[in-house]
C-alpha cells in the first residue's frame, strides 16, 4: 500500500514539555485520515512540523514513499501540502480572487494578470460545488465561506495532501454538514486528507481511519468503522469517559439571582439587542440560557457582570439591588464569571498562570500586605488550583499563560472561577473548543458548584450540553426571553424551534 | 565540565541574561560601528581615538567618572520614564515636554521663593518639578483614557506646547537679557554633593544621582511586588482582561502617565539644579534629554534597573566623546559616532530575537544526538 504520507518517530521538544514523543502518522492516498487527541495532546505540534513551521528533533517523513526534508511552509507547498488553519490566513479587505492568488501571482509586465486564475478559480469552485463568488470582499462573507476560500487557496495550489487544523470549531451545524460533503467529494478526486479534530462525532461521520496520539504520545491507528465512539474516546482520554452527566435532581432553595425588565441598547445600535428581560436562578439549580449564538446572550452576561449598563431594569443578587455596582463590587459581593471569550478576557495571556489565578483576588487580604503581593502566597495557591484543576503547562504556575493549549488556559479561569466560592456563577460556553475528558471534568465542576447550594448560570450553544447539564432552559431568541422549560419535559427537536424563534413558551406569548 | 555547561545553559536559558547578553551584543556591534566611523573621519587618530571613546569614563580617574554619573542622570530619569510608561501598555513620547516643564518649575523656585531656606529649597524644587512633569503628562493619559486618543500624538502636542510655554514662562520672570536664557540656580542653591565631590574631585557630580538610582529601585518594587504594579502590568498587556477583572483600567492609565511624567519631570530639576550655570535657553528646540530617555529604555529592555546601567553607558560613552576633541576630531563627528553607538544599542530587541532562533536551533541539534 502506498503512503501519501508517512511520519514516523516523530519527536519534538519544547522547554519543559515533550510535545511529540515517537509519534507515527501513515495516510493512505485517497483517505480521511483523522487525527484525534485531547487539548495539547501534540496534534498541532505534529501538523506545524509536516507544514514545515517546526523541524523535528528525531524522526522522518516520507511524502509518497520518499524520504523529504521539510523546512518551510514553501518546501510544504512543493510537496503539494496545503493547510487550513484554525485561525484563517486572509487578508480581510481583499477579495476571494486576491487572496487566492496571493503569493502565487501571474504577472505581465509588472502588472497582475488574474484572467488565467479567475477561470481556474470559478472551474475548482464548481467542480468541487463550493459557490464561491470570486469578486467578494472577505469581510463581507460568512466564517464558513472563508473556510472555503482557504480550501480553494490549496486548490488552487495543486495540494494532494490536505491538512484541515480542527475546521468545524468555528461553523454552524449546517456548515458543518456542508463542509463534510465537500471533503468527500475532495477524496473522490483523489486527494488526501488529514483531519486533525477531538470531536467524535465528526469522525465518525467521514473519516477511513484514525489515528490516536495522547500527551505527545502515539496510541492506536484504527479503522473507523471497526471502533465505536466510546473505545475511540477510551483510547483518546486513556479512560473510560462518561457522556452522561452525573447528578441527582436539582434541590433549589433562596434566590441568588433576580433580573427584572432588563433592556439594552448600544449607543450606535437601533434596536434593542435585550429587551424587557426577566428571570430568576435560585440556589441550588444550573439554569441554562439556550439560544442560537448572537441572539443577545453575550450582552446578557455583560450587564449582568456590570462590564456594560443597561438602559433599563434592574438585577438583584441575594436580593441587593447591583444594578449601578462596579464589577469589582459584583465579584466581592458573590458573582464569579467565565467569560466567552478566554484570550480577550479571561487571562492576561502574558502573565504567568500563578499571576492569572489570582488575577481577580489579588487585592484580597490573603494575598498582598500594605500593597505588596504575597508571592510565596500565590504560588502556593497556584499550584494547589493547578493539582486540584489538573491544569497542564510546561513549567507548572511560572508557565506563561499565551504558551499554554487553549484547553489548559479554559481549565486556569474554570479552576479561578469556580474557586473563588461565589453565590452565582456565570459560565459562558465554558466547553467550547474543549475535548471530551475536559467537557466531563468541567460538567462535573458546575453540577459539584450547585450542590454546594449554588447557583449556576450555564450559557451554551451546544445542544447536548443544554440537555444534560441544566435543570431548567431559558431560550433566548431576538433579545428575548421566549421559553422557560424544563430539560426533561422537551426534546432536542422542540427545543430547536423554540430557538429559531418558531414557537414560544408558556407565559411568554 | 557537564555540570558547567549545563549551568551555564540554564542562565543563558533565563529571559533576564538573554536580555543583559543581547544588549551587550548590541553595543559591542555599536562600538564596533563607531570605530568605522573614525576610521573614515580620522583614520590616523584612528585607534587612539577609539581608545579614548571606549575608556573616557576612566581618562582622568575618578574625575571622568563622577562626570559619567552626572551626565547619565537625567537620561536615566526619562529612561526610566518611558519605560514605565511602557510597562503599562503607554508609549510615552513626551518625555523632553515633561522634562522641560520640570525644569523650568526647579529653576523657577529656586530663584523666585526665596523665603525657603537653601538647605531644603532643591528638595522642594525636585518635588514640585516632578509634580509638574506628571501634570503634563496626566494631559495625554486623560485624553488617552476617556477619548481614546492615541498618547503617541498627544504626547508630540504636549512637548511643543510645554516647550514653547516654558520659553514664554522664562521670559516672563526668570530671563537673563544678557544671554537669551534664564539665570542660572547657583551653587549655594543646587542640590548638595554630600560628599560625592571628595569621592569624585573634579566632576559635577551630585545627589542627583543617588535619588535617581533610587527612583530607578523604587520604580522596580512599585512594578515588579505590588498590587499597584500588578493592576499597571495587567492593564498595559489586556485592557479587556483587566477590566474583567474589576480593575479601572482608566485610572491605570492615568496614573501610569502621571508616574512617568514625575520621573521625566525630577529629570529635568536635577539637571538644572546642579550648580553648574546650566540655562533653559530661548531656543525652539525639543530637550535631547527626553528623546535621550528613549533609546536609555530600549538599552535597559523597559526594566527599571536595566535603565541604571543602559543611561550609566550612555553617559560613559558621552565622556569619552568629550575628550575625543582633544585629538582635534570634530565635536560634529564625535556626536555622530556617539549617536551610531546609541542607535546600534537600540536593536537589542532584534539581537535577542536572533539569539532565541539561535537557541532553539541548538535545542533541536542536541535533541537530536540523544
Amino acid at each position: 500500500m502506498e503512503y501519501a504520507i508517512e511520519m514516523l518517530n516523530i519527536t519534538k521538544e519544547f522547554p519543559g514539555i515533550k510535545a511529540n514523543d515517537g509519534i507515527n502518522l501513515q495516510v493512505r492516498q485517497g483517505e480521511i485520515h483523522a487525527l484525534l487527541g485531547e487539548n495539547g495532546a501534540g496534534k498541532s505540534t505534529l501538523m506545524s512540523i509536516l507544514f514545515g513551521l517546526y523541524q523535528p528533533d528525531e524522526g522522518i517523513i516520507k511524502i509518497n514513499g520518499k524520504e523529504v526534508q521539510i523546512n518551510n511552509p514553501n518546501d510544504a507547498n512543493k510537496y503539494a501540502i496545503g493547510m487550513v488553519h484554525q485561525h484563517f490566513k486572509l487578508v480581510h479587505n481583499f477579495t476571494v480572487l486576491e487572496n487566492i492568488i496571493l503569493g502565487v501571482e501571474e504577472t505581465s509586465k509588472g502588472m497582475i494578470k488574474t484572467s488565467d486564475a479567475r477561470k481556474k478559480v470559478v472551474e475548482l469552485s464548481q467542480k468541487y460545488h463550493l459557490n464561491i463568488d470570486p469578486d467578494a470582499y472577505i469581510e463581507d462573507i460568512t466564517v464558513g465561506m472563508q473556510q472555503r476560500v482557504e480550501i480553494l487557496k490549496m486548490l488552487f495550489r495543486d495540494n494532494d495532501i490536505l491538512i484541515f487544523d480542527e475546521p468545524t470549531a468555528v461553523l454552524t451545524p449546517q456548515e458543518i454538514d456542508e463542509l463534510m460533503k465537500i471533503m468527500k467529494g475532495l477524496i473522490k478526486e483523489g486527494k488526501s486528507i488529514v483531519f486533525i479534530t477531538h470531536k467524535l462525532n465528526e469522525i465518525k461521520a467521514v473519516a477511513d481511519r484514525c489515528t490516536i496520539i495522547r500527551k505527545g504520545r502515539y496510541i492506536d491507528t484504527v479503522n473507523v468503522k471497526d471502533v465505536s465512539k466510546d473505545e475511540l474516546s477510551e483510547k483518546m482520554v486513556g479512560r473510560k469517559v462518561n457522556f452522561n452527566v452525573e447528578k441527582t435532581d436539582a434541590k433549589p432553595t433562596d434566590t441568588v439571582l433576580k433580573v427584572e425588565n432588563l433592556t439594552y441598547r448600544p449607543k450606535s445600535a437601533h434596536k434593542d439587542v435585550l429587551k424587557n428581560i426577566s428571570f430568576e436562578v435560585k440556589k441550588g439549580e444550573i439554569v441554562c440560557i439556550a439560544g442560537i449564538d448572537g441572539n443577545g446572550q453575550s450582552e446578557l452576561v455583560y450587564a449582568l457582570a456590570g462590564m456594560i449598563a443597561p438602559n433599563e431594569g434592574h438585577i438583584y443578587l441575594n436580593n441587593e439591588d447591583i444594578t449601578k455596582s462596579t464589577i469589582r463590587q459584583r465579584t466581592d459581593k458573590g458573582i464569579a464569571h467565565i467569560p466567552e471569550d478566554r484570550h480577550k478576557h479571561g487571562l492576561v495571556l502574558d502573565y504567568s498562570l500563578a499571576e492569572n489565578m489570582i488575577l481577580k483576588s489579588y487585592y484580597k487580604p490573603k494575598f498582598q500586605k500594605n500593597g505588596f503581593i504575597k508571592f510565596d502566597v500565590m504560588n502556593e495557591y497556584a499550584n494547589g488550583l493547578i493539582e486540584k484543576f489538573d491544569v497542564r503547562s510546561g513549567e507548572g504556575g511560572r508557565s506563561i499563560t499565551r504558551g499554554m493549549s487553549g484547553g489548559n488556559q479554559q481549565k486556569a479561569i474554570i479552576a479561578r472561577e469556580v474557586d473563588s466560592g461565589s453565590d452565582l456563577l456565570i459560565a459562558v460556553q465554558p466547553t467550547r473548543g474543549l475535548d471530551v475528558g475536559a467537557i466531563e471534568f468541567i460538567h462535573s465542576q458546575l453540577v459539584h458548584h450547585r450542590d454546594c447550594d449554588k447557583g449556576v448560570l450555564l450559557v451554551s450553544l451546544e445542544l447536548d450540553e443544554v440537555m444534560n447539564v441544566s435543570d431548567r432552559i431559558l431560550v433566548m431568541y431576538e433579545g428575548e426571553i421566549v421559553a422557560d422549560l424544563d430539560p426533561k419535559q422537551v426534546d432536542v427537536k422542540e427545543l430547536g424551534l423554540y430557538m429559531a424563534g418558531s414557537k414560544r413558551g408558556e407565559g411568554y406569548e | 565540565m557537564n555540570n558547567l555547561t549545563s549551568k551555564i545553559s540554564s542562565l543563558t536559558k533565563k529571559e533576564g541574561s538573554k536580555s543583559v547578553l543581547s544588549s551587550l551584543i548590541a553595543i559591542g556591534l555599536g562600538l564596533v560601528f563607531g570605530f568605522i566611523i573614525i576610521l573614515i573621519a580620522n583614520p590616523s587618530d584612528a585607534l587612539k581615538g577609539f581608545g579614548l571613546l571606549i575608556t573616557g569614563g576612566f581618562y582622568r580617574g575618578t574625575k571622568s567618572l563622577g562626570q559619567v554619573f552626572y551626565l547619565a542622570v537625567p537620561i536615566m530619569m526619562t529612561g526610566l520614564s518611558v519605560a514605565f510608561a511602557f510597562k503599562c501598555g503607554e508609549f510615552n513620547i513626551g518625555t523632553p515636554g515633561q522634562y522641560i516643564v520640570g525644569a523650568f518649575t526647579a529653576v523657577y523656585i529656586a530663584l523666585k521663593w526665596t523665603f525657603i531656606p537653601n538647605s531644603v529649597l532643591w528638595i522642594v524644587c525636585i518635588i514640585a518639578a516632578g509634580l509638574a512633569g506628571a501634570l503634563w503628562a496626566i494631559i495625554p493619559g486623560v485624553l488617552k483614557a476617556f477619548k481614546n486618543v492615541n498618547v503617541v500624538i498627544s504626547c508630540i502636542m504636549c512637548n511643543y506646547i510645554g516647550m514653547l510655554l516654558v520659553i514664554e514662562g522664562v521670559k516672563a520672570t526668570i530671563f537673563n537679557p544678557a544671554g537669551a536664557e534664564s539665570y542660572s540656580v547657583t551653587v549655594d542653591k543646587a542640590i548638595p554633593t554630600f560628599g560625592l565631590d571628595v569621592l569624585f574631585p573634579g566632576s559635577n557630580i551630585n545627589f542627583g544621582i543617588v535619588i535617581a538610582i533610587g527612583l530607578c529601585i523604587l520604580a522596580y518594587i512599585i512594578m515588579n511586588k505590588t498590587t499597584f504594579g500588578y493592576e499597571l502590568k495587567a492593564c498595559g498587556y489586556n485592557s479587556h482582561a483587566a477590566k474583567y477583572a474589576g480593575m479601572n483600567e482608566k485610572k491605570c492609565i492615568i496614573m501610569s502617565m502621571a508616574i512617568a511624567g514625575f520621573f521625566s519631570g525630577v529629570g529635568g530639576a536635577i539637571a538644572y539644579l546642579s550648580g553648574t550655570g546650566k540655562t533653559i535657553p530661548i531656543a525652539e528646540t525639543l530637550a535631547a534629554e527626553g528623546f535621550n530617555g528613549i533609546p536609555v529604555a530600549l538599552l535597559g529592555f523597559n526594566n527599571p534597573i536595566g535603565c541604571i546601567f543602559a543611561a550609566l553607558f550612555i553617559g560613559y560613552i558621552n565622556v569619552g566623546g568629550n575628550y575625543m576633541q582633544s585629538l582635534n576630531i570634530a565635536v560634529e563627528v564625535i556626536d555622530i559616532i556617539v549617536a551610531a553607538i546609541i542607535y546600534f544599542s537600540s536593536f537589542t530587541l532584534f539581537i535577542k530575537m536572533l539569539f532565541n532562533k539561535r537557541k532553539s536551533n541548538k535545542v533541536k541539534k542536541e535533541g537530536g544526538h540523544e
